[in-house]
């Protein structure tokens, strides 16, 4: 990280310890939940898919049915509400989607502080439907017109606004990514999902479940729904990362596979790099996923075999996408979809007794033209 | 002593101020490195700092990130810069710096990094991505190599930073004038001099400042307050504008004029 940025990461790790573990902070956090963002979310026990697929039952943890439509919110609002103590005034923010850029656009508009939003041009394209809320929400939505023009140079951007403006600004980081604190921070505001996960399972069926899966780009969903089944033991974590047009291809998002351990944004963690490490595209259909690097926790549980990382194509994806649709009747985010192919792999595998939790990381309004291309229709 | 300390020793006794120019390597081809270093040398330069083109310059502006784009498009690599820097080195009479982002010196990893660098002849490392706390086995490494570390301070930076980038660079302490990021502006921070003399106070070492110097007149207020002056948009912005040198020539020979 440049020089400039080291002391607001500094007084960002002080002021997230003073003020997030406070029970002031944690009841005005779990009120906006409520009453905001919709929480808890379902946990909802996917009959159709279930019987089509598995001996076992499949459950869908449902952050799709959060305000702004995926977890996002769930970190936005956790760190606008540090960003309010910390005296900012100003709200930036990277997405590559759109729906981390509409869930601070959310809660910026909410809390009355001022908004930018930077978006690679190639995502703006591709997710013209988030610009606009963005926009509505009285955002400032930037377009990127650097590198590849997705989420990698987005987050370039919003460190290069940062550095500038570091005083009055808070950035709003998207996913469990970037320097300390900010890998640690987005977790823990997205650990609520894992908890009423466990919860709320432990209640409809009083067991623990066999599998958990989650996608992951840079892997915050992911971590929210791993965090409290780390510690056990019978449960089997399992992340989902992007391969794009194939693992074999350069044209795939999937760091943990084929990446080397390298620096970037200020995170040391698996990466698509070259030799030289000069930092290579990703490449995904879904644009949340296609970011050259990886959290680094996800690295590290990579390293200790506590999470086993899977990959899924464009194509696997797709399919995932409309069976989900046409079983159950729930669209996906395209990012979500790729948890939902694995989850179709494995449900195989499930005995009578066993239960798979798949998060359902967002929903899939945002991404109907991304499809209807893809099948070659034209809306 | 390490070349870049050593030429900061020599500038001290005669009382001249250093004039640090900033060139992106390979920028617009590598064959055109020999002729930028010479004419800089020729203008007045103590020393140079050479970018190695990297895809994700953040620390950069606008100015540093295409003449980046250009590099790497006419093809120039970190093994292709060292190849071209290296007959170059020996002859150039100032110390050669690579300013090089975190994750290309990782991937080739720390000592073969550093034996690179130092086979092809470079005095010193700015690494704009690495605070000193992160670099302790390459300060250990470039110690015994020879090679100047120059780590930088902020106007952000606290007293303790400070203390610890000064106690690590080897060099000079890179000194960066402004919030933000490299490239011209109009005029410096008012909280400049009383930034610099701060770091004055605290530093063992040189002091050279950079970010944001674009004209002799800004070169010269801050030649008053430091040891040497970094320039880099504007004479990039030179080259990319007459790629026969003219325009970087007089300009560089007008910073040095005015330092």
């Amino acid at each position: 990280m440049p020089e400039t940025l080291m002391a607001a990461l500094d007084e960002l790790d002080e002021a997230y310890q003073r003020y997030a573990t406070t029970p002031e902070f944690q009841q005005e956090l779990a009120a906006l939940h409520r009453f905001y963002t919709g929480r808890p979310t379902p946990l909802y026990y996917a009959e159709r898919f279930s019987r089509e697929l598995s001996k076992g039952q499949v459950y869908f943890k449902r952050e799709d049915l959060t305000h702004t439509g995926a977890h996002k919110i769930n970190n936005a609002l956790g760190q606008i509400l540090l960003a309010k103590r910390m005296g900012k005034r100003r709200i930036i923010a990277e997405t590559g989607a759109g729906q981390h850029g509409v869930a601070t656009a959310t809660v910026a508009a909410k809390f009355g502080l001022e908004c930018v939003v930077y978006m690679g041009e190639v995502d703006m394209a591709r997710q013209a439907l988030n610009v606009f809320r963005m926009k509505l929400l009285g955002t400032q939505v930037r377009p990127v017109t650097s590198g590849s023009r997705t989420l990698k140079d987005a987050t370039n951007e919003a460190i290069r606004d940062w550095v500038t403006n570091v005083d009055d600004t808070h950035y709003l980081i998207g996913s469990v990514v970037g320097p300390h604190p900010y890998p640690k921070i987005v977790r823990d505001f997205q650990t609520v999902i894992g908890q009423e996960t466990k919860a709320q399972l432990a209640e409809l069926t009083g067991r623990l479940p066999t599998y958990v899966v989650a996608c992951v780009g840079g892997g915050s969903n992911a971590m929210g729904i791993f965090t409290p089944f780390i510690p056990e033991p019978g449960v089997k974590l399992v992340g989902v990362e992007a391969a794009g047009n194939g693992l074999e291809t350069a044209e795939h998002a999937a760091a943990l596979a084929k990446g080397k351990p390298g620096v970037l944004h200020g995170a040391k963690s698996y990466l698509l790099s070259d030799p030289d490490g000069q930092i290579l595209e990703a490449s995904s259909i879904s644009a949340g996923l296609d970011y050259p690097g990886v959290g680094p926790e996800h690295s590290f549980l990579k390293d200790s075999g506590r999470v086993e990382y899977q990959t899924v194509d464009d194509q696997e994806a797709l399919a995932a996408f409309t069976y989900l649709t046409q079983t159950e009747g729930i669209i996906p985010a395209l990012e979500s979809a790729h948890a939902v192919a694995a989850g179709i792999r494995l449900a195989r595998k499930l005995k009578p007794d066993e239960i798979m939790v798949i998060n359902l990381s967002g929903r899939g309004d945002k991404d109907i033209p991304t499809v209807a291309k893809a099948m070659g229709v034209e809306l | 002593m390490n070349g870049v300390a050593l030429r900061f020793q020599e500038l001290q006794k005669t009382g001249r101020k250093a004039f640090i120019p900033y060139i992106v390597g390979g920028d617009p081809d590598l064959p055109s490195l020999p002729r930028v270093l010479a004419t800089l040398v020729e203008n007045g330069a103590d020393l140079i700092e050479i970018g190695v083109p990297f895809s994700d310059p953040l620390a950069d502006g606008p100015v540093i990130q295409a003449a980046s784009v250009r590099a790497r498009q006419a093809g120039c690599t970190l093994t292709k810069l060292l190849a071209t820097i290296k007959p170059v080195a020996v002859r150039l009479p100032v110390p050669l710096i690579l300013m090089v982002y975190y994750n290309q010196l990782y991937l080739r990893g720390t000592p073969r990094f550093l034996e690179e660098v130092k086979a092809a002849g470079v005095s010193g490392l700015i690494i704009p991505d690495l605070p000193p706390e992160a670099a302790v086995e390459l300060q250990e490494l470039a110690a015994k190599l020879g090679i100047a570390l120059n780590f930088l301070v902020a106007p952000t930076s606290k007293e303790a930073r400070i203390k610890m980038a000064a106690a690590a660079s080897t060099g000079f302490l890179y000194t960066v004038s402004v919030k933000g990021v490299t490239g011209t502006r109009t005029s410096l921070p008012p909280e400049l001099p009383a930034f610099v003399r701060r770091v004055k106070d605290i530093s063992p070492r040189p002091v050279a400042v950079g970010f944001g110097i674009a004209t002799p007149e800004q070169a010269r207020k801050v030649a008053t307050l430091a040891d040497g002056v970094i320039v880099g948009s504007a004479l990039v912005q030179a080259i990319t504008e007459d790629p026969e040198l003219k325009k970087m020539a007089l300009l560089a020979r007008a910073l040095r004029e005015a330092i």
